[in-house]
């Protein structure tokens, strides 16, 4: 479907719903995810993202609303829809005791492609995600960053145009899921991708849009500039020093409610901080400030703002 | 013909697994072995006669069947490899197709190395070979009815100690190892409202130069459970992965 401004929309939402019993874990989404796009749905966990997922994959039903992918409205024709688009689940779905090459053939076999294209496209894409020299081996001795970029590549084995990355990095060390960050880079423009995630980070490096989740509902949508500028007042303070215990935190929590105990120092969120205020009472408590600095509102402040929750980072808090 | 390449995938996880194949094929044939060598000459009863023993222990060896297709289903449908699939384009008879054929050479691969060793041991060689097959067939597919039905059902940590019971009981209430006529009782009640009892009896009786026409009743009992294992086991599968 193409929008007012002549761009091609691959993926509309209409309502899109899902209950289980009492519990609504997705309720009337609407989103219009343009051709080539590379979408985030952020959120933290339980709040409707792979259940999205599933319903444009087909694999749940919805249970009001529908959607549009390619055309092919998932209720309607689930065929013509699973055939354009696929999916790198959350967890790695890879069989351990095939090699790459096998993997990647069988998955090609699958969806229909012939032998010969179906190696042509495996060379190609052991070759995109620097799994070539491994190829042989049996996947199940592979390291968990390796999994997941076959995992990603065995999804790209039917060339689709659509590709759907479900937590994609979720459980990699920072520097694997760096990695993948530039596997990913490599597919935008080419495909119309949704990632989901509920690392802060991931979105701002990857999404040219982003729609916030929180209980199932979209509470924001923009690119993460967009995003971070609605935020424009909202200042973030981090100290580092000596002597700095829970309780003198404890205590200026109580004026700033935003304000935490991270690895990186004491880190204070707030619409309006006082600075004078803040170092003042740090140094009647006999805090030695080492190190100070403010910082621009980042995409954790717009994530904490609209959800209440901390998104997660590779620190830990 | 989707199927096909998920059915390579399948047959390789289970031939690249030494232990699944020392379990299921080559421990059978041993037990057939120890078995056959203690009875030679002196076997009380029939049935541990290396005649007797070797067609019991092909059919206690298809309960291996069951334990491989449990497992297989069980850790694809935990690990989202199942999800991956259910999201391409395959439809219910692929899958079902996928999870049952490649455990046909198995259960070949196994009645090949039982009868070998009852060979071996100097079983006779005489029999009609089609009811045989034809009986170990059908048994075949309710032993991975069962496995799909314990795979769609229980967990990864729980499908190897359900199929391994089924295992014991196709052990104990096939009458493999004791003459379940004899034994009776509710013991040999429960056996023969089971189907295992009947598929020994009727492999045994092949062996003893039966054809097809001799066993009926036993074909019967064998082809009633089939059809409800096989059935449950569809039914099982599509109702967990619509879940």
């Amino acid at each position: 479907m193409m929008n007012d401004h002549g761009e091609w929309y691959s993926i509309q939402t209409f309502d899109l719903t899902r209950k289980y019993g009492a519990r609504t874990a997705v309720n009337s989404i609407n989103l219009s995810i343009k051709q080539g796009e590379l979408f985030s749905l952020l959120g933290p966990n339980g709040a409707g993202k792979t259940t999205t997922i599933k319903m444009l994959s087909c694999l749940l039903k919805p249970t009001a609303g529908t959607a549009v992918v390619m055309g092919h409205d998932i209720q309607k024709t689930p065929a013509a829809v699973k055939q354009i688009l696929n999916v790198s689940p959350q967890e790695t779905a890879i069989a351990g005791r095939l090699t790459a090459w096998e993997n990647l053939l069988m998955m090609g076999g699958v969806y229909g492609l012939s032998k010969e294209m179906a190696k042509k496209r495996a060379k190609e894409l052991l070759a995109l995600f620097d799994l070539t020299a491994r190829a042989g081996e049996q996947v199940r001795k592979f390291s968990g960053g390796m999994q997941r970029r076959l995992s990603i590549a065995m999804a790209l084995i039917s060339d689709p145009q659509v590709l759907f990355l479900d937590e994609p990095t979720l459980g990699l060390d920072p520097q694997s899921r760096r990695a993948m960050w530039q596997q990913i880079e490599k597919l935008k423009g080419e495909k119309t991708i949704l990632l989901t995630t509920h690392y802060l980070e991931e979105v701002d490096a990857l999404a040219d849009r982003v729609a916030i989740i929180k209980e199932g509902e979209v509470v924001a949508l923009g690119t993460p500039d967009e995003l971070k500028e609605n935020l424009q007042g909202m200042q973030t303070m981090v100290v580092r020093a000596q002597n700095l215990t829970m309780e003198i935190a404890a205590g200026l929590k109580k004026i700033y409610p935003h304000t935490k105990m991270k690895e990186s120092g004491l880190e204070i969120r707030a619409k309006e901080l006082i600075f004078d205020d803040i170092v003042d009472y740090l140094r009647e408590n006999n805090v030695k400030i080492n190190w100070l600095s403010m910082k621009e509102p980042s995409l954790d402040d717009v994530f904490l703002s609209l959800t209440g929750k901390e998104g997660a980072t590779d620190e830990v808090s | 013909m989707r199927f096909l390449s998920l059915a390579g995938r399948n047959i390789k996880e289970i031939y690249r697994d030494p232990a699944a194949v020392i379990m299921g094929v080559i421990m059978p044939a041993v037990l057939l072995l120890l078995f056959a060598s203690m009875g030679q000459g002196a076997a009380p009863v029939d049935i541990f006669t290396v005649d007797g023993l070797t067609p019991a222990v092909t059919v206690f060896s298809f309960g291996f069947l069951t334990l491989f297709s449990a497992m297989l289903l069980a850790r694809d449908r935990e690990s989202a490899f199942l999800t991956r699939l259910l999201i391409a384009p395959l439809k219910a008879t692929d899958f079902i197709l996928a999870y049952m054929l490649p455990f046909l050479p198995v259960a070949a691969l196994q009645i090949v190395v039982c009868l070998t060793a009852g060979s071996l041991m100097g079983m006779k060689a005489g029999f009609s070979w089609a009811p045989f097959l034809v009986v170990m067939f059908i048994l075949a597919v309710a032993c991975i009815g069962i496995g799909m039905i314990l795979g769609s059902l229980f967990s990864v940590n729980m499908a190897p100690p359900a199929g391994s019971l089924v295992v014991v009981i196709i052990g104990l209430f096939g009458g493999v190892w004791m003459p379940l006529k004899q034994v009776g009782g509710i013991f040999g009640a429960v056996g023969y409202a089971l189907p295992f009892a009947h598929a020994v009896d009727a492999a045994r009786a092949i062996v003893k130069g039966a054809g097809m026409g001799d066993i009926t009743v036993e074909l019967y009992w064998l082809l009633g459970y089939t059809v409800l294992f096989f059935l449950l086991g569809v039914f099982f599968f599509r109702w967990k992965t619509k879940q």
